[in-house]
């Protein structure tokens, strides 16, 4: 801590209206032999404290990028070369009544203590993969009693006691039991429900989901979603949720994110997003996707084309070569930048572009 | 039998009829051994006697979730993996009827360019060592087509079938996006004029923005080329969309299977209606609709007694626990293997008109 | 089926069908438009064959390359050491032993006009010991590829262009680039021939590996059940044996009276002997791993026989990793040879391999005498360096599709 006071402003008890986490036009790019990969190109948000946000992409849309830049641990190879991150931090953990400070994550070393501290106790992932998560060697309940441990000032004894009240939290039976296993013993769900108990074992305000139900069946999924739900309704959390499944983003967020390339196409409560849709990409995506509740054998409306490679991404808007709307001499020839269109809906699109930069807007169909 | 375009009632009434495929009993055993003797200690029921038929011309959806045995099943029509049991019966142009579980590697050899499939993965299907032509072509070339000009020529023609340029041949697979591989995959599997084509969860592994056109374009080739299709999926929307009938597996036996809108509007298996009820709607004005069922998915190693669904099921009674119920058909064309079918009374789902 | 249902396939394009087509919006571009490739470069990988896309991963590796050139000159030297060679590597002269290295001098009187000193050599009356001096008075020059003795080039040409030769034919034999051994034998010559030697045998066991582990790899691995236990069960009993042992067994059974050549194959035969083991499992491992893979079922389901879908589609995809493999056998082997020879317990004189030569620098007193008698080691280092380099470079550049 005593390294980092400079990062901290001064608590002033003014906060509650500051964001959790606020991300501003954060860049992370990839250094390769092959050339600069731009994975994540200036991406802004903010995430509200107890608010679901849900950032929804297709593969390549830096997604993923841009949690591991948020939490700092990019791969090698990965930069991030511009962007301010700022977390409403509590200094001292497992102390919720301590002052909060803001604290900019960016200027905070990947290794360094502090960031140390953040990961796990403040910001938690849980990962997509969970059996990659848990190490095969070691116990679950090892491994959670480790981050406790780690995080906070408790004894052996405690520790386990706690990762036993998580395991029961989020609904695993037995949890005593069940805490000396091994990740290969417990089933899928389990899996997926013991790496939740991890990420909330040091109660952290704010947990990053990273498609979280995607390696699952789709009755699990939905055990795993209604559990999520639940721990953020009881302990306030915000939960930032990842995925590619607009079904899921539908159910769980209150915010959604549109990313595609590495850019935020729009961004606005999950109503208007699904109801409302301004992007064409939004809308193009919202109508090609296949529902349960929609018409057997009707042809669907498609996007053309297909994703771009990040080696070469189109000049411009990056959906332009896709979009139906595409004007040529605009959207070809420069980037869009995240317009207002209402209090707190957000679009990056040249057809809703501020008056005065001369460009024609045109009637949307929806 | 014709193979020209059918006018909807001809192609229903022709269906009705003629079975393409027919599955009798199908079982798929896969022994575990143990120790140092090999001693067979258990057997998972990977396909535990599942009977159904696929009409010519039809989609039909075979759904579940992982470890239900639908992929097996899929892959012992093909005999890609040998049946343990059972009767897979195919009847060809001129009627005749074989069983393809009886053939030999040669007897198969023959039904073969009858009977082809999509793969799920775009990456892993296509030799990465070969030219599109050569993928596409090979099937050709090995079924007796040796001149290159011929080749060539239906090449560069199922390619613009699929939607893809005829130029494209020439180049290799690492050039392709996942969609555009896929529609590779289909032309390959339509290089022999199949009249069935086992697609294999294949759009599970695209991007969702790219799904809509794998599957438009399976739709369009079916009405073109007449072609019947075996669709496994565990993704019901997808399910949904595209099959004239659905099949809805659980721990290797079929619980339920009717017409797509029947089976959606009128579950009749509480494993259908939960599945359904599972799944995240794409609305966020209708967000109550998350219903988890409890418990997960039975070992088809070790499945329960009785009916293998009901340590899930909440209408679960005594008789369910001691009696494996049959498959019967409660209504026409509605089979469901649930003792309590006819007394629930279940959920499915309403279709949202237009938008 | 020996024929294709010649009816046509529908050509239209693809529009949408009206009866079940709900809505289709207006799309920039047709399907088939996808503007995938647009600059030539992508053009130019996407129909790269394979073997292209590795060549240009491997050329990124310096390193790899660099090693690839120093290979070419010793597979150079195998295939033809009469033209490295200045002198028959056989002759000797008692007289003339123990030369130091010559230096070699480019420039004679301001013009480029290589030469090498000519050496005197004096008798130190105590020790008996052979001291030799530099006379620059004394030059011989030399030329590349001026004529010297005769030899044939793999048996086939007659040639005598040597590259380093005396200009003066009556000086033949006095360039002692690398000095000469206890018998007055010229170790530049004697080294060419040893390269020869011991690069060959390195490489045919290696060839005999390869052949030995693909064909039982491969029936173990594609056939399975009972044979592939069998030959399972036969790798793992040649693994366990304790090499070091068992080949200065066989090599010391090796009976004294056989010839050089005899010898020559029955070291190869003994490396290769377990040397196909490793390489037999992992194509065991590919062909099961292979017979899995969606492809191969796609070819079978086509109509592919079983020899087709084994030389068509399974062993195209492990070739560049059995090259890879097999080059970084082959340091491994020399190695062997080497240090078999070096103990007296593989090739034997009259044969020249870098093991034997090595014999010569056994004791400290010679070592310090005769330095430059270690030279043939340092070939060792940077054959097997050089193998390793460019197996390395093969392996990482043998699946372009990994990225």
């Amino acid at each position: 801590m005593v390294t980092t006071t400079q990062n901290f402003k001064t608590a002033a008890g003014s906060l509650a209206n500051e964001p959790l986490l606020k991300v501003e036009d954060l860049k992370a790019y990839f250094f390769m032999d092959e050339g600069t990969v731009r994975a994540v190109d200036g991406v802004s948000f903010e995430v509200q404290p107890g608010k679901v946000i849900g950032i929804v992409g297709e593969s390549g849309c830096g997604k993923s990028v841009t949690m591991k830049a948020i939490l700092q641990i990019l791969e090698p190879g990965a930069k991030i070369v511009n962007g301010k991150v700022t977390l409403r931090s509590r200094i001292r953990h497992g102390d919720p009544n301590s002052p909060e400070e803001l604290v900019e994550l960016t200027k905070l070393g990947r290794n360094s203590r502090a960031m140390r501290r953040i990961r796990g106790a403040e910001i938690a992932l849980i990962p997509q993969e969970p059996m990659a998560a848990f190490s095969p060697v070691h116990t679950v309940g090892n491994q959670i009693m480790e981050t406790i441990l780690l995080h906070q000032d408790v004894s052996k004894k405690e520790a386990r006691q706690i990762a036993i009240d998580v395991f029961r939290a989020v609904g695993i039976s037995m949890p005593e039991q069940r805490i000396d296993s091994f990740s290969w013993q417990l089933s899928g769900g389990l899996r997926q429900r013991a790496i939740i108990a991890m990420a909330l074992s040091c109660n952290p305000r704010l947990l990053i989901a990273d498609e979280p139900t995607t390696a699952i069946d789709v009755t699990t999924q939905a055990q795993i979603l209604k559990l999520l739900r639940k721990l953020q309704e009881e302990r306030q959390t915000s939960i930032i949720f990842i995925t590619h499944d607009l079904g899921v983003i539908a159910q769980m967020a209150d915010d959604v994110v549109v990313m595609y390339l590495g850019m935020v196409m729009e961004k606005g409560p999950v109503r208007k997003i699904f109801k409302d849709a301004k992007h064409p990409y939004t809308q193009a995506l919202l109508r090609s996707i296949p529902s349960v509740q929609s018409q057997s054998r009707v042809k669907l409306p498609t996007i053309a084309g297909s994703i771009a490679h990040p080696f070469n991404r189109p000049k411009g808007c990056p959906f332009h070569p896709r979009c139906t709307h595409f004007m040529r001499g605009v959207c070809d020839v420069s980037q869009p930048t995240l317009t207002q269109v209402d209090d707190d809906h957000f679009v990056s699109c040249f057809l809703y572009a501020e008056a005065g930069k001369a460009v024609p807007v045109m009637e949307i169909t929806r | 039998m014709s193979r020209g375009i059918q006018t909807p009632e001809m192609k229903a009434e022709n269906a009705a009829k003629t079975p393409l495929l027919e599955v009798r009993h199908l079982k798929k055993y896969f022994p575990i051994y143990k120790g140092m003797l090999r001693k067979l200690v258990n057997q998972v029921r990977a396909v535990d006697d599942v009977s159904f038929n696929v009409r010519e011309g039809e989609t039909l959806g075979l759904v579940g979730e992982s470890g239900c045995g639908k992929t097996t099943v899929s892959r012992c029509i093909l005999r890609a993996i040998e049946p343990s049991n059972g009767e897979i019966l195919f009847r060809e142009d001129n009627d005749q009827v074989t069983d393809l579980a009886k053939l030999d590697r040669a007897g198969l050899r023959r039904f073969r360019p009858q009977m082809q499939m999509i793969f799920q993965d775009p990456f892993g299907s296509l030799n990465p060592r070969m030219t599109i032509f050569e993928i596409i072509s090979e099937p050709l070339y090995v079924n007796g087509m040796k001149s290159k000009t011929e080749r060539e020529d239906h090449v560069s023609e199922l390619l613009r079938l699929v939607g893809l340029r005829a130029e494209y041949m020439a180049r290799y697979p690492h050039a392709f996006s996942g969609g555009q591989r896929q529609r590779i995959g289909i032309a390959r599997a339509l290089a022999l004029n199949p009249r069935l084509v086992v697609a294999d969860e294949p759009v599970s592994a695209l991007d969702v923005s790219v799904q809509a056109q794998v599957l438009n374009l399976m739709l369009d080739l079916q009405q073109k080329l007449n072609l019947t299709y075996l669709f496994v999926a565990h993704d019901l929307s997808v399910v949904k969309h595209i099959s004239d009938r659905v099949c809805v597996m659980y721990v290797g036996k079929i619980v339920e299977m009717a017409a797509t809108a029947e089976l959606f509007a009128v579950p009749r298996h509480p494993y259908t209606a939960a599945l359904m009820m599972a799944v995240p709607v794409p609305d966020p004005s209708s967000r109550h609709i998350i219903q988890d069922l409890p418990g997960e998915v039975a070992s088809p190693a070790n499945p329960p007694s009785g009916c293998y669904f009901h340590p899930r099921c909440q209408y679960a009674t005594e008789i369910c626990s001691t009696k494996t119920p049959e498959l019967r058909e409660i209504t026409p064309d509605h089979f469901v293997s649930c003792h309590r079918a006819e007394e629930l009374n279940l959920a499915g789902i309403q279709e949202t008109k237009g938008e | 089926m020996s024929t294709i249902d010649p009816k046509p396939l529908p050509s239209e394009g693809l529009q949408p069908i009206n009866s079940i087509v709900a809505e289709a919006p207006a799309s920039p571009l047709p399907l088939n438009e996808e503007p995938l490739i647009t600059t030539q470069e992508e053009e130019r990988i996407s129909i790269a064959s394979n073997w292209t896309l590795v060549w240009w991963r491997f050329r990124k590796n310096v390193l790899a390359v660099i090693s690839t050139v120093v290979l070419f000159i010793l597979i150079l030297i195998v295939l033809v050491p009469d033209f490295f060679a200045t002198m028959d590597p056989e002759a000797t002269n008692a007289r003339l032993a123990f030369i130091p290295v010559q230096s070699v001098n480019w420039l004679d009187e301001g013009k480029i006009k290589p030469w090498v000193p000519g050496v005197e050599g004096k008798r130190d009356p105590v020790t008996l010991k052979m001291l030799w001096t530099t006379d620059d008075t004394q030059k011989t020059y030399v030329k590349f590829f001026g004529k010297g003795f005769s030899y044939s080039v793999l048996g086939l040409i007659e040639s005598n262009i040597h590259l380093v030769s005396s200009v003066d034919p009556e000086k033949e034999g006095q360039i002692y680039l690398l000095g000469t051994d206890r018998l007055g034998r010229d170790q530049w010559s004697r080294l060419a021939f040893a390269t020869q030697i011991s690069m060959t045998i390195g490489m045919i066991s290696v060839v005999v590996s390869v052949v030995l582990g693909l064909l039982l790899g491969g029936i173990s691995g594609y056939f399975g059940g009972w044979i592939d236990n069998i030959i399972q069960r036969l790798i793992e009993l040649l693994q366990s044996l304790p090499t070091i042992p068992i080949w200065l067994a066989l090599t010391a059974a090796l009976p004294r009276t056989w010839s050089p050549e005899k010898v020559f194959f029955a070291i190869t035969i003994i490396l290769a002997l377990r040397g196909w083991t490793t390489l037999g499992r992992e194509v065991r491992g590919r062909f099961l791993s292979l017979r899995e893979e969606d492809f191969v079922l796609a070819a079978e389901l086509g109509g592919a026989s079983q020899g087709r879908i084994i030389i068509k589609h399974m062993i195209p995809t492990f070739t560049s990793h059995i090259i890879a493999t097999s080059t970084l056998a082959i340091p491994v082997m020399i190695v062997t040879e080497t240090s078999l020879s070096f103990l007296g317990l593989g090739m034997r004189p009259p044969a020249i391999s870098w093991g034997v030569m090595l014999q010569e620098a056994q004791n400290i007193q010679t070592l310090a005498l005769a330095p430059w008698l270690l030279f043939p080691g340092l070939i060792v280092i940077v054959a097997v360096l050089a193998f390793n380099l460019v197996g390395d470079g093969l392996r990482d550049a043998a699946d372009p599709y990994s990225h």
